[in-house]
């Protein structure tokens, strides 16, 4: 039971053991916003020295405590859970608490700015409403009907992996922020909603899919989807957002889910 | 200013504070006021799983799960509300599955369960599988079926609204005051019933598990008008947090196999709990790890942690039962879990203590009394199912029992009585505290402030306390809150300033270190997460009591805490050496 392991140590293992890095010099390009200021956002440069592996959320929290208490953003967790901290980082969506700042080329200067499609309301928060409501649009719940059983419904280990991935989503909306489709059009439902309306569709114990693809059949609907996997890109989760949308699109055509 | 009527408000919306609302809008009109995005909440973070004598893979039955948690919590729990949990807990597990939590499954097809620590069979004859659990990603699941049911049934929600204030007039409950956080606004919600459910206090600590929004918000408005808090001196470390981070590495990789190892590949728990070894409580397993560093065998050239070692453990159930906390270490160390050991160490996690409340979550406001109107539930409450160690699982099982009882208490009593008028002036107090700290022209920065005070906590009052470390927090503590009084911030504006925000959250945090410090100095014995080297072991006869610690303040306007005890509830477990 109690053999030892750790002469399996890899290099990996040691760097981290080995803690103590090298401090680099780093710039953030921060697009900041505050329209009680200025009625036009404007780029800002920090200057910072911080550790390489280290998040880029520790970086702003670095120019918020130690050098502008103004900026704004949202965060919670810190490790990519929550997903309050969707942002553009080098022009792609990314969660800055799951992103290190030896991942973003930290040899040119990083840029951060709020994410697309949604209202910015000051430097990196956006107007979550509207995401919101699409997401409530598509009665996001389990729908069923009868009587409830005394027990658990049943559901076997392959009825539950049917719909596992779309589980996992954090709602940050760095992928419907990520969609063209969604940037020009508000009315779009984007890749998130369909993704929580996926979730329900492919539950078993679920009886309120033909509801859902009603209004997914909507012209705002799933049809708008032009399937350019800026979504299954952006997800820090890791879902094949797009795969989702597909399968929601087919199963509207053949009505089996 | 605007005002706002509403039957009942609930401060908070993780899981304890939408499992509420989930019942109290069916019966009252309901608004619920959150400084975030419910899906925000750190409920969501919660890993391994919630347990519930289900049965489905082996014996077990709620009594069982009941001495648990007693023996768990040190015998300092209050044997009625846990009895009352864990009978409970079959119902709330049932209950999220039919709300559509997709649970982990057994070949049958049933809610799967796995052991988990500190939860044993026939009162601690061996680990038993008792924590129902959905990969180890149960309190996001638990998080989104809760946040998808108040979609369901229309729950109002404030979001971004930051309560500061509680309304009392006569004794009796009147509401909330809030600042919206987008536009600087204050708003009064009159209300016939509260509740509070706003989570922890973890970031008064460098390395916890905790959220940055963890400040003890609501505890620090109930402790300012004049409520106790009971049992703050008990606060858990979590033994597997990420090494310097202290990300939480689920208890769950130890259910499902996983082995703490020192330097030298020893399991090292099977000296310190031979027979649960790393499925021990928390508490003991936290004591073994700092215990092992400081005799010498901690791992890395400082030798300031030890190992979580998976790698015995098949890709492929690493994969389907503990996918995120894998691609924690891939993320965030950069190494492969297949192969590699996780550096580990404890890390901040959990306030056993809080508002005081009886089992229908009503609060106290002394041993015996209740605020009318007044309810609280989840971290931010203290019934106490918990004492002075919590079992893992028993938190998201209290967020569901206790929230869900909360919310049908309020509504009923929202029910059956009238408003009660606002106070004169109602936002008078959070108009001066947001004013005062908008205009201090003061010197002291929050962060360093907020900095200092981590520091002091995990270096004084961490997992081994003892009279001198406990000192040296009080003045630590004292001097941090006089430095508070002159601190400024830099964000003069009234659209979302978080630099506000953090502000008052830190002015939360440094009192609720505060009563931490005092109620710890106090107990002069060793009991659950509460270790005192120069008492190293529990005294019944003088400390089988519960802390009530109270704010007073004396007619110069100064500031003291004064402690009281309240006795424990004892049903059926006498206390006993406690052996895992």
């Amino acid at each position: 039971m109690s053999t030892p392991t750790v002469e399996k140590h890899s290099a990996a293992l040691d760097a981290v053991e080995a803690g103590s890095t090298k401090l680099i010099n780093v710039t953030f390009r921060i697009r900041r916003f505050n329209p009680e200021e200025h009625p036009d956002p404007v780029w800002v440069d920090y200057q910072l020295e911080m550790d390489p592996k280290e998040r880029v959320l520790d970086a702003l929290n670095k120019i918020k405590w130690e050098q502008d208490g103004t900026l704004t953003y949202r965060r919670s967790c810190a490790h990519g859970i929550c997903g309050s901290d969707a942002m553009r980082i080098n022009g792609r969506n990314r969660l800055a608490c799951k992103t290190l700042i030896k991942d973003v080329n930290p040899e040119k200067p990083i840029t951060v700015e709020a994410i697309k499609g949604l209202a910015v309301l000051k430097d990196l928060i956006v107007d979550m409403d509207p995401f919101f409501q699409a997401y409530k649009d598509v009665m996001p719940f389990l729908i069923t009907s009868g009587n409830e059983p005394t027990r658990e419904r049943l559901q076997s280990q392959a009825d539950r992996e049917r719909f596992d991935d779309t589980t996992k989503c954090i709602l940050c909306a760095a992928c419907t922020s990520s969609c063209p489709v969604f940037w020009n059009d508000g009315q779009y439902f984007g890749p998130a909603a369909i993704v929580n309306a996926h979730r329900f569709i492919f539950d078993s114990r679920d009886e309120g899919a033909e509801q859902r693809l009603e209004v997914l059949n909507d012209r705002e609907g799933v049809w708008r989807c032009r399937t350019t996997f800026n979504c299954s890109e952006a997800c820090p989760r890791g879902i094949e957002v797009t795969k989702a949308i597909q399968e929601v699109k087919r199963a509207l055509v053949t009505r089996r889910f | 200013m605007q005002i706002h009527q509403y039957d009942t408000v609930i401060v908070g919306a993780g899981g304890a504070g939408m499992r509420a609302a989930i019942e109290s809008t069916q019966r009252s009109r309901t608004a619920v006021l959150t400084k975030l995005y419910p899906t925000r909440s750190h409920t969501g973070a919660a890993q391994g799983g919630m347990c519930a004598a289900l049965a489905n893979v082996e014996e077990d039955n709620w009594e069982w799960h009941t001495f648990d948690t007693v023996k768990g919590g040190d015998y300092l729990v209050d044997q009625d509300a846990a009895e009352i949990m864990c009978k409970e807990a079959i119902d709330a597990v049932l209950d999220l599955e039919k709300m559509g939590l997709p649970f982990s499954r057994t070949d049958q097809g049933r809610i799967d369960q796995r052991r988990f620590g500190g939860h044993s069979r026939n009162h601690g004859e061996a680990p038993v599988r008792r924590s129902c659990y959905a990969a180890d990603r149960t309190g996001h699941m638990i998080l989104q079926t809760l946040f998808q049911n108040c979609v369901k049934h229309g729950v109002e929600f404030f979001n971004e609204f930051y309560v500061l204030d509680l309304l009392i007039n006569e004794g009796k409950t009147a509401g909330v005051v809030a600042y919206e956080l987008a536009t600087g606004e204050i708003h009064v919600f009159q209300a016939k019933a509260v509740v509070f459910a706003s989570g922890g206090t973890g970031k008064m600590f460098k390395v916890t598990s905790n959220a940055h929004t963890l400040t003890g918000d609501g505890q620090a408005v109930a402790l300012r008008r004049g409520l106790p808090l009971e049992d703050m001196e008990f606060f858990q470390f979590h033994p597997t947090g990420i090494w310097r981070m202290g990300i939480l590495l689920t208890e769950g990789a130890r259910g499902e196999g996983g082995i703490l190892r020192n330097k030298d590949g020893e399991r090292f728990m099977e000296r310190y709990a031979p027979v649960m070894k790393d499925l021990a409580s928390r508490d003991v397993c936290s004591r073994a790890i700092y215990s092992e560093i400081r005799a010498g065998r901690g791992c890395g050239p400082d030798g300031d942690h030890v190992y979580l070692d998976l790698t015995h453990l098949p890709p492929e159930q690493l994969d389907a039962k503990l996918p995120d906390i894998t691609e924690f270490a891939r993320t965030y160390l950069g190494i492969e879990p297949y192969t590699d050991p996780i550096p580990i160490q404890p890390t901040a996690h959990y306030a056993m203590g809080g508002i005081p409340t009886n089992v229908e979550g009503e609060v106290l406001s002394n041993n015996t009394d209740v605020v009318p109107g007044l309810y609280a539930a989840g971290e931010v409450a203290c019934v106490s199912v918990h004492g002075a160690n919590r079992l893992g699982t028993n938190s998201l099982l209290d967020i569901n029992v206790f929230g869900r009882r909360a919310g049908i208490a309020a509504a009923a009593y929202a029910d059956n009585h009238d408003f009660v008028e606002l106070p004169e002036n109602p936002g008078a107090l959070v108009e001066a505290l947001v004013e005062g700290l908008r205009e201090s022209t003061g010197t002291e920065s929050v962060a360093q402030i907020r900095k200092e005070l981590q520091e002091s906590m995990d270096t004084n009052v961490s997992v081994y306390r003892t009279g001198k470390t406990l000192q040296q927090a009080v003045e630590d503590v004292t001097a941090l809150k006089e430095r508070f009084k002159n601190v400024a911030i830099q964000d003069k504006g009234s659209r979302y300033n978080t630099d506000l925000l953090e502000a008052i959250e830190l002015g939360n945090l440094l009192d609720l270190a505060e009563v931490l410090v005092v109620s710890a100095l106090a107990r002069e014995e060793s009991r659950g997460g509460h270790y005192r080297e120069d008492f190293p072991t529990r005294d019944d006869v003088k400390f089988m009591q519960h802390t009530m610690a109270y704010r007073e303040v004396a007619e110069d306007g100064s500031t003291s805490i004064r402690l009281d005890y309240k006795p424990v509830v004892q049903t059926r477990y006498q206390p006993m050496e406690r052996k895992y």
